[in-house]
């Protein structure tokens, strides 16, 4: 049943590709995550505004649905403001690999940017009060205090959030990017064998899901470190 | 005779190559020059995944009768052609914001499509065919798919065609991809698909022998429009026009038919 | 933008939508209905017991729901065993095997839900009822899984709603939800904007119901837990 007929390197290659795409989509949702969970902390009710925004949309709609239409209506957008407020004629390229990262970066953006503001919502304040009292800067405080302790709070949601990500990275194939899924539709349709080709897609996003457990349990105990347990 | 003769017979032979090349030079050089001002680059959105008109091959290369009838078109208009591969569905909104600046990629003329985009001259003609397993006896006609569960391919031709024609009597059913339509066809979930002709067969010799084309072709210009052709931006109409008159070039001097051949055994323009 | 389109075939979202609604109660409540069982065997200390529920729930996790749909819809169809048996006039339906994939997805999620509230439960209450001799069955009927409910409540409002949107994934195999209405638009009118909008739409509106339906639940059964009112 696990004769692949020949096509295990184009699963393979599809693979590899899924796992890029959900590297490069996780490093813009931190990002995007960690500037929405600041902005809805902070004083600015423009920007907590727009957070607040963000992420109750984002949240509030399917991920296919907001894939969908970011795929198929950002190019317009994006070419639209670059020729407005730059002054850029020309066509600005984005490949599907492109649009399938910022997409999936801008809708688990909203997610992390919860996750991180619990977090820092759980570092004592004491602690940047005394930050703040030792003449640090914003900046150093932020970096050399709340993060290094906001990490802890944060990766039991983090690795959720990744996990669920990983997962969605599958939706890409709907929008016509050549991942593993796609990759599988094409073999099963030339060899007739649906089934072993999707449950080969079930196992490869299964070794990815335990090395992630794996790597987010050993994180978990090494910035616990210290830590007294309940 | 000796040295002087020689060396005026040098003389002669030196100036023949001096003014040869003198010649050569001012003849090929400013050619050279002017060339490039001709050579502009023509970048050509097409699929890739629609044999044996346009797919990639093992190694990536864009190969098809598509990719074939552009680079002829584009040597016939001395232009370069560089392609550029789009997902079907976002294959003329990718026209219209300049991805690309014409579609060569079996794209229907329709009604609908001509209000957003312009078509140069057909450069072939197909059809819809419906596929069904052999032996299943199934009658292409109103009252023969009566009930029937047919299915096609999302964002073609095929499926206006089945929903407007079919919707009300058979229950229509609509792909993302044709392989997902063919798994279907496998299983048995559909009793009849509807694709383009020239696709189904050769899927047919390819990868379902136990499949067979029923019922007549399908090439109700409604639906299936003028023809096959190249998809420009409406401004576009200096393009629109080297394309057809390069299309008429090709077609009289024997290289259509000759790409024509390479692919199908019958004529398909 | 023309919202034309739209109103014009406001009759075709209001279908997908009862499909949406329709496909989504159901599966929960089969989810459900397989959840409590299998999170009542997570919990048991025979490892022939919780060992099949612990990987059921592992792999149903650890896959996207995408590639367990395709698995029991072009999957099963591949097997003659299956295509003859007396299962197929149901398994032909995409609407069956969508129902199948979420309810067993959902089930693996609300066990894991489940089972985190029953072992959270009070151990003092516990052995007060095992001390009033109640039998083991009484007591997960009187005690244990009331108060689990409970306890349940927030997580699994989210993972309702997390149903609700993966839900759309149904339009991958022909079916006529809202997703599907707004793809089957798109398509035949190239206006990606007005059917995805319109469709996101729908989704929040649905997801806001869900949210304040929960809000109304946990305001009865958290009753206790609240302040008291002056």
């Amino acid at each position: 049943m696990f004769d692949l007929h020949g096509y295990g390197p184009s699963i393979l290659e599809g693979s590899w590709l899924t796992v890029q795409l959900a590297l490069a989509s996780l490093a813009i949702a931190i990002v995007l995550g960690m500037v929405a969970a600041l902005a809805k902390l902070s004083k600015s009710p423009i920007g907590r505004g727009i957070a607040g925004g963000y992420t109750t949309v984002v949240r509030g709609i399917p991920e296919l649905v907001l894939m969908l239409l970011l795929f198929f209506g950002g190019q317009l957008v994006i070419n639209y403001l670059a020729a407005e407020v730059i002054g850029y004629e020309e066509y600005i390229d984005i490949d599907p690999f492109t649009a399938g990262v910022a997409t999936i970066g801008f809708i688990y953006g909203a997610y992390m940017a919860e996750t991180f503001r619990g977090a820092i919502l759980a570092v004592h304040s004491g602690q940047l009060e005394a930050g703040a009292a030792y003449g640090m800067n914003k900046w150093q405080v932020f970096h050399r205090i709340l993060l290094p302790q906001m990490i802890r709070f944060a990766l039991p949601g983090f690795g959720n959030n990744w996990l669920v990500l990983l997962k969605a990275t599958a939706l890409v194939s709907i929008i016509g990017l050549d991942d593993v899924l796609r990759k599988a539709a094409l073999a099963a349709g030339a060899t007739r064998l649906p089934f072993t080709f999707y449950l080969t897609v079930g196992v490869v996003y299964l070794v990815l899901t335990t090395v992630s457990i794996i790597l987010l349990q050993w994180a978990d105990r090494h910035y616990s470190a210290g830590v007294r347990r309940a | 005779m000796g040295h002087d003769e020689h060396e005026s017979g040098d003389m002669n032979i030196r100036a023949i190559v001096l003014a040869t090349f003198v010649a050569v030079v001012v003849g090929v050089v400013p050619g050279r020059d002017a060339e490039p001002a001709e050579r502009i680059e023509v970048r050509i959105g097409t699929e890739g995944a629609y044999p044996p008109f346009n797919y990639t091959d093992e190694g990536g290369e864009l190969k098809g009768f598509d990719i074939d009838i552009a680079n002829a078109l584009c040597e016939a208009m001395q232009v370069e052609c560089k392609f550029v591969t789009s997902a079907w569905n976002s294959i003329i909104p990718g026209l219209l914001r300049k991805k690309y600046d014409a579609i060569i990629a079996s794209m229907s003329i329709t009604e609908q499509r001509k209000l957003i985009v312009d078509f140069t001259d057909k450069y072939y003609q197909t059809g819809g065919h419906f596929v069904a397993k052999k032996g299943s006896a199934v009658e292409i006609s109103r009252e023969g798919l009566r009930g029937k569960v047919i299915g096609t391919q999302r964002s073609t031709t095929h499926q206006e065609y089945l929903l407007d024609n079919f919707q009300d009597v058979a229950t229509v059913k609509i792909y993302d991809t044709q392989e997902h339509v063919n798994l279907d066809l496998f299983s048995g979930r559909l009793d009849a698909a509807l694709a383009d002709t020239l696709v189904l067969l050769e899927w047919v010799k390819r990868d379902a022998p136990d499949f067979e084309l029923v019922g007549q072709p399908i090439s109700d210009p409604k639906w299936y429009g003028d023809g096959i052709g190249i998809a420009v931006r409406k401004e576009d109409t200096d393009l629109r026009d080297r394309f057809n008159k390069a299309l008429a070039q090709i077609l009289a001097d024997g290289t259509y038919q000759k790409i024509n051949y390479k692919y199908f055994p019958f004529n398909i323009y | 933008m023309d919202f034309s389109i739209i109103s014009d075939n406001i009759g075709l979202y209001l279908n997908g939508l009862v499909i949406t609604v329709e496909l989504v109660v159901t599966a929960l409540v089969l989810g459900l209905m397989i959840a409590v069982p299998l999170a009542l065997m997570r919990t048991s200390r025979n490892p022939f017991i919780w060992g099949p529920v612990w990987l059921f729930i592992y792999v149903f996790r650890g896959t996207p729901l995408l590639v367990q749909l395709y698995v029991i819809y072009y999957g099963f169809g591949q097997f003659a065993a299956v295509r003859e048996s007396f299962l197929w006039p149901y398994l032909k339906e995409a609407y069956v095997c969508a129902l199948i994939a979420f309810a067993l997805n959902t089930a693996a999620y609300t066990a894991e839900i489940l089972r985190g509230a029953i072992e959270a439960t009070f151990h003092g209450e516990v052995e007060a009822a095992k001390a009033c001799g109640m039998s083991r069955s009484m007591m997960l009927r009187r005690i244990i899984l009331p108060s689990a409910f409970r306890r349940a409540l927030p997580a699994y409002s989210n993972e309702v709603i997390f149903m609700l949107h993966g839900s759309a994934i149904a339009s991958v195999i022909t079916i006529l939800d809202i997703t599907g209405v707004a793809r089957l638009i798109n398509s035949r009118f190239y206006s990606p904007y007005e059917a995805f909008i319109a469709a996101a739409l729908f989704y929040m509106a649905l997801t806001f119901l869900i949210v304040w339906g929960f809000k109304l639940w946990e305001k009865r059964w958290h009753a206790h837990l609240h302040p008291r009112q002056q």
